[in-house]
């Protein structure tokens, strides 16, 4: 499984929120496509695929406030 | 190859520039370009940003037709916003990979541009503690909005040059808050012409983005 995981967005930023996943668990992703959003106080962040595979879980919903560092969801790796 | 390539696009309608952004992206994603600045003016328009509500427009989509509006929900972060032919809009396509993977940074980076490029015209603009853009004394002059997609930045500035425009912010609750805006013509009190006005803040703004630093400016309280 890999890990989905909030990047480093800029110094001082520790939180975002989710805004919207482009693909429900289950769904085929591939590598480097949109996989998430998130938005924070005046920017929006588009988080791509780590890998190509099935997304298996999301740990985190649209409107749920993630720190950095956190494994928003997982891939089963093709 | 230049690292800049601008697109001046004159007085054009929101939706068409938002698609030259995309096709400005996609060259961007794909290297055949590295840095962009699209510099334009709207006509009129409300836009909602991601983090907006709908109860921050104050009057009917049908009120705001009859005025001459259009609205767009669009994907850039913050709130409501207004855009005119009295603005200097830009949107930066920016590779944050080749300057620095930091939406911090690039957000201060294009209030620094706007404050450095008032000084020029004798102009006092500050940052507010947790108010991202450009304010003169407690009134907002440049409004800023922006969306990050594989560490490239599109949407951006608008900056409030004309008082013809000012009005229509009196139909939205701009960024959300109950604020008033300012232009540089009501600072000035004397007549500006955008063109003119346009070089000064394209070249500030790429000189600054290119320097890679932290934006020294200081950081006034945020509004009572």
């Amino acid at each position: 499984m890999v890990k989905i995981v909030v990047p480093e967005l800029g110094e001082g930023i520790t939180k975002a929120t989710v805004s919207f996943w482009y693909y429900q668990p289950g769904d085929a992703v591939k590598e480097n496509e949109d996989l998430v959003e998130l938005v924070t106080d005046k920017a929006t962040f588009n988080i791509p695929c780590p890998c190509s595979g099935i997304l298996a879980e999301i740990f985190f919903k649209e409107g749920d406030a993630v720190n950095i560092g956190d494994v928003l969801g997982t891939i089963k790796e093709d | 190859m230049d690292e800049f390539c601008n697109f001046y696009l004159g007085l054009v309608d929101y939706w068409k520039a938002w698609r030259f952004q995309r096709e400005v992206f996609q060259a961007v994603k794909e290297g055949l370009i590295n840095q962009a600045l699209i510099v334009c003016r709207h006509h009129p328009v409300v836009t909602l940003g991601k983090s907006g509500r709908i109860e921050n427009l104050k009057i009917s989509f049908n009120e705001l037709a009859l005025k001459g509006g259009q609205f767009f929900r669009t994907e850039r972060g913050g709130d409501i916003t207004y855009h005119g032919p009295g603005q200097l809009t830009i949107y930066p396509i920016c590779n944050l990979r080749r300057l620095k993977k930091d939406i911090h940074w690039y957000l201060r980076c294009l209030e620094d541009a706007v404050i450095s490029w008032l000084v020029i015209w004798g102009v006092s603009g500050q940052r507010r503690q947790g108010l991202t853009g450009v304010w003169v004394g407690d009134k907002k002059i440049c409004s800023i909005g922006v969306a990050i997609d594989h560490w490239i930045s599109f949407h951006g500035l608008s900056v409030n040059i004309k008082k013809s425009d000012l009005s229509f912010f009196s139909f939205i609750r701009p960024c959300g808050m109950d604020i008033q805006m300012t232009c540089l013509e009501g600072e000035l009190n004397r007549q500006i012409d955008i063109d003119e006005a346009k070089d000064g803040l394209v070249d500030t703004l790429q000189k600054i983005l290119l320097e890679k630093e932290y934006p020294a400016l200081e950081l006034s309280p945020s509004l009572s």
